[in-house]
């Protein structure tokens, strides 16, 4: 059961600690059971890791945005927001259950966002942003299966959201 | 299990002379058995093994070899675990004529097939003691369809399907008079009928219908296996109580040497039943199915049935002696054997197809029963297994040209050869065994590595648990000359008889989550914007979302006692393997657990004024704890508005 869940959130509380010390233990998912296709997929993507490190991890290694902002591309990022992600990030800055998005677009890469978003299990056991912000939250933030469209629009919202034009 | 024991009397004395070949438990296992068997955790098992529940009513999964439990699958009977049958999405399922039955006495299962082949989509799975025939999808492990059977009781000799699955049978044991009319028992011979459902399956959608069912004299019909290949068109039933006995059945069904094989033409059925030569009759029976896109069951009452008599069909229906009660009627790969047990016989006769073929065209009948020709048992038969061992039940292959018969009185397995009749092997089983199982080893491509036996006594076997001991299975490794017994593992229920396919077969199908967005159920809420709750005269309606760590709205007021409270909760995750649960405090119904992207709803009607706290009952992440809320119930006709929300305080509302 997904028991797994919550231990690996326990665990990479403390695991976390251990790793930063450069011990070599490895990050806690590979430690995870290889049943889950969903966790292990992102390995074969993590090949076109952007070597930029603070691009993250995963498949996209170069984001072309767009200037000025693709309409289209908002309002459907709105509507993905608003089913998968609303219920645990508000657009002003508070944190709910995850950060709150104001700003985020300048906090972050739009790579590291694409990526997060998209390959978001690797990410949290791997990438030092992410890790730090588990360590805040103490929630693992849950993979919703975006696509890759639908995170290019929810990037595109964010960015409307940070007052892009 | 129950009604075998009743023979142990009759051949008690010979079962005691048999029992001192038993070996004790403590070398059952032996040698390199437990490497045999282990698979390492995030090792996968390489077969499914689905296992009857007997009377629990559902559905076991296990792991093979390891013989690790993975998941009880609710078909018939209502599962507090998961809100089968408790939730409003899914009563409709165990609807049936006589109301709402939340229990059933689950014997066999069957893999769908194609070419005779195994193809992993759909196991079929019957109820006996309210006759119905389920479908559960293997992608999601969920029972998709219920088909109720009119005209029918004690739904034993199902759900066997056909080569191409163009079929599922339900064939009755305990014969009853079609229709409701009022009859004394005694009037058996007259009144009484034994049915054999022929349940056609959409090639597409796996959809049930009751295409038509033959009207048997009154006897029991036992169990039943599909011919194959050169006997495609063929069905074969095993019987017993051809006496036509309906009281104290264990002396009065024992009488005669022979009980009969039936075999049915459904070929021939299906183009009688197309040309108009059955007879239509009321007969109301529910069909319950379940849409995956609004995730919702409907139940609808059918009203008629085709009837077919062999009287008006003929070559339709032929009787083959065989010895004394058989139970398994078991055909080989080739399609060419028919292996009949005959349970009160000391021997195993072995029907050939081709003979049968012939005994036809020839006329080599020795009578008929209640119309139907009788073929003679010579001129059907292949040969017999002399001496095989005692009470020999059912029959699987091995795609070796082997055949293992269990035998039940002396609780062993015995391997045999089809070639020559020959015994080539015998291993003791601990003890009572049941039913057999060879992964398609009722298929025309049996693997055959492993034989599973399931016991109906255990005695010695595992730690005691009070009067009654756990049912148990015993995993032997056949690929060589010799039975190695490998594992030996408690189940669930009295597993009767069980179906495994290769992992691989299934394996990458299975369903990880739903996508939220093809969520058509009617009260979803899409995304926790949505989420609200409406009130219409004393029902009151909470379109209720669920993520990791919290419930939207949380706080639910101006809810009154004696509401009809909805919970329609929507799980907004889109991740394998994160449920979440929904139980509030006093509720008699149970809980629910809602897979990723779906809806399901649980009612609550409150019968007092109070706080009711709700929660999520699945460990979902380190704040699972704190997944909860309050819904505050005022008395009838209180002032108290509604108002519902989350993350809001006193102190944020004062602020506004
Ligand atoms: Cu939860």
């Amino acid at each position: 059961m997904k028991k797994q869940a919550m231990f690996l959130t326990a665990i990479a509380a403390v695991a976390l600690l251990v790793y930063s010390c450069g011990s070599g233990t490895p990050p806690p998912a590979a430690d995870a059971p290889a049943a889950d296709s969903s966790m292990t997929a992102p390995a074969q993507a993590s090949s076109q890791t952007p070597t930029d490190e603070t691009k993250g991890m995963g498949k996209f290694a170069e984001v072309k945005l767009t200037d000025p902002l693709d309409q289209t591309m908002v309002t459907s990022g709105k509507s993905t927001y608003e089913v998968k992600c609303a219920a645990c990030h508000k657009l002003s800055g508070e944190k709910l259950v995850g950060p709150g998005w104001k700003g985020v677009t300048e906090r972050r890469k739009p790579e590291w966002i694409m990526n997060f978003v998209t390959n978001t299990d690797e990410m949290i056991d791997k990438d030092p942003a992410a890790q730090a912000m588990l360590q805040e939250c103490m929630v693992r933030m849950p993979n919703q299966h975006l696509t890759d469209d639908e995170a290019r629009h929810l990037l595109e919202y964010m960015r409307a959201n940070d007052g892009k034009k | 299990m129950k009604r075998l024991s009743l023979m142990l009397g009759l051949v008690a004395a010979t079962a005691a002379m048999q029992s001192c070949k038993m070996k004790t438990a403590a070398t059952a296992v032996q040698g390199d058995a437990a490497s045999k068997t282990y698979v390492a955790p995030g090792k996968y098992d390489e077969y499914y093994n689905f296992v009857s529940g007997g009377f629990n009513g559902q559905v076991s999964v296990y792991g093979l070899p390891s013989g690790r439990l993975l998941k009880v699958i609710p078909v018939f009977s209502v599962f507090p675990e998961n809100g089968y049958g408790y939730s409003e999405e899914t009563k409709a399922m165990l609807n049936t004529t006589n109301g709402s039955i939340p229990w059933d006495d689950q014997h066999h299962l069957d893999l769908s097939q194609t070419n005779g082949e195994q193809d992993g989509r759909w196991l079929f799975a019957n109820a006996n003691n309210t006759p119905r025939i389920a479908r559960i999808d293997l992608t999601t492990f969920k029972t998709m369809e219920i088909l109720q059977i009119p005209n029918s009781a004690g739904n034993h000799s199902s759900p066997f399907i056909t080569e191409n699955t163009e079929y599922v049978v339900a064939g009755t044991r305990f014969s009853v008079p079609l229709g409701s009319e009022d009859v004394p028992i005694s009037s058996f011979k007259e009144n009484f009928h034994s049915t054999a459902s022929f349940i056609s399956v959409d090639k597409n959608s796996g959809k049930m219908d009751i295409a038509f069912q033959i009207v048997l004299p009154g006897m029991n019909l036992d169990l039943s296996h599909a011919g194959k290949g050169p006997s495609h068109d063929w069905f074969f039933f095993s019987s017993y109580n051809t006496e036509q006995a309906y009281t104290l059945l264990e002396v009065n069904a024992s009488q005669k040497d022979k009980d009969y094989i039936v075999a049915v033409n459904w070929k021939k059925a299906e183009e009688y039943a197309k040309a108009g030569k059955g007879k239509k009759v009321s007969a109301p029976y529910a069909h319950n199915t379940y849409d995956e896109h609004t995730q919702t069951a409907t139940s609808v009452i059918e009203n008629e049935v085709l009837l077919l008599d062999p009287k008006d069909c003929p070559d339709m229906v032929y009787m083959i002696p065989c010895p004394k009660s058989p139970h398994g009627c078991d055909i080989d790969p080739s399609g060419e054997y028919i292996v009949g047990s005959g349970k009160l016989a000391a021997l195993i006769p072995v029907f050939s197809f081709s003979k049968i073929t012939k005994a036809i065209g020839d006329k080599q009948f020795e009578g008929d029963f209640k119309g139907i020709p009788i073929l003679k048992y010579e001129s059907a038969l292949y040969g017999e297994v002399q001496k095989p061992g005692l009470g020999p039940l059912h029959t699987e292959f091995d795609g070796r040209g082997n055949a293992y018969t269990s035998m039940f009185l002396s609780s062993e397995v015995v391997k045999w050869s089809l070639k020559d009749l020959k015994v080539l092997d015998r291993a003791p089983t601990y003890y009572s065994v049941g039913h057999l199982m060879i992964p398609g080893g009722d298929t025309k491509k049996p693997a055959g590595k492993y034989l599973v036996a399931y016991n109906k006594i255990t005695k010695d076997r595992f730690l005691p648990t009070g009067p009654e001991l756990a049912q148990s299975a015993q995993l032997y490794d056949i690929s060589g000359d010799k039975m190695q017994l490998v594992l030996d593992y408690p189940t669930f229920g009295e597993p009767h008889y069980a179906q495994a396919c290769a992992a691989s077969l299934i394996k990458d199908k299975q369903v990880k989550f739903f996508d939220i967005n093809k969520n058509k159920h009617s009260y979803v809420a899409m995304g926790e914007k949505n989420a609200k709750v409406v009130r219409q005269g004393n029902r009151v309606d909470v379109y209720m979302t669920a993520i990791r760590s919290h419930l939207t709205p949380d706080n639910i007021e101006g809810v009154y006692v004696g509401d009809e409270v909805y919970f329609h909760v929507t799980n907004l995750e889109q991740d394998w393997d994160i449920p979440h649960g929904f139980a509030i405090k006093n509720n008699p119904n149970a809980e629910l657990l809602i897979m990723p992207g779906e809806t399901v709803t649980l009612k609550f009607v409150p019968e007092k004024q109070g706080i009711y706290p709700f929660y999520c009952t699945d460990f979902c992440s380190a704040l699972h704890q704190e997944m909860s809320g309050y819904l505050r119930v005022s008395p009838k006709g209180a002032n108290v508005p509604l108002k519902f929300g989350t993350g809001e305080t006193a102190e944020t509302v004062a602020a506004k």
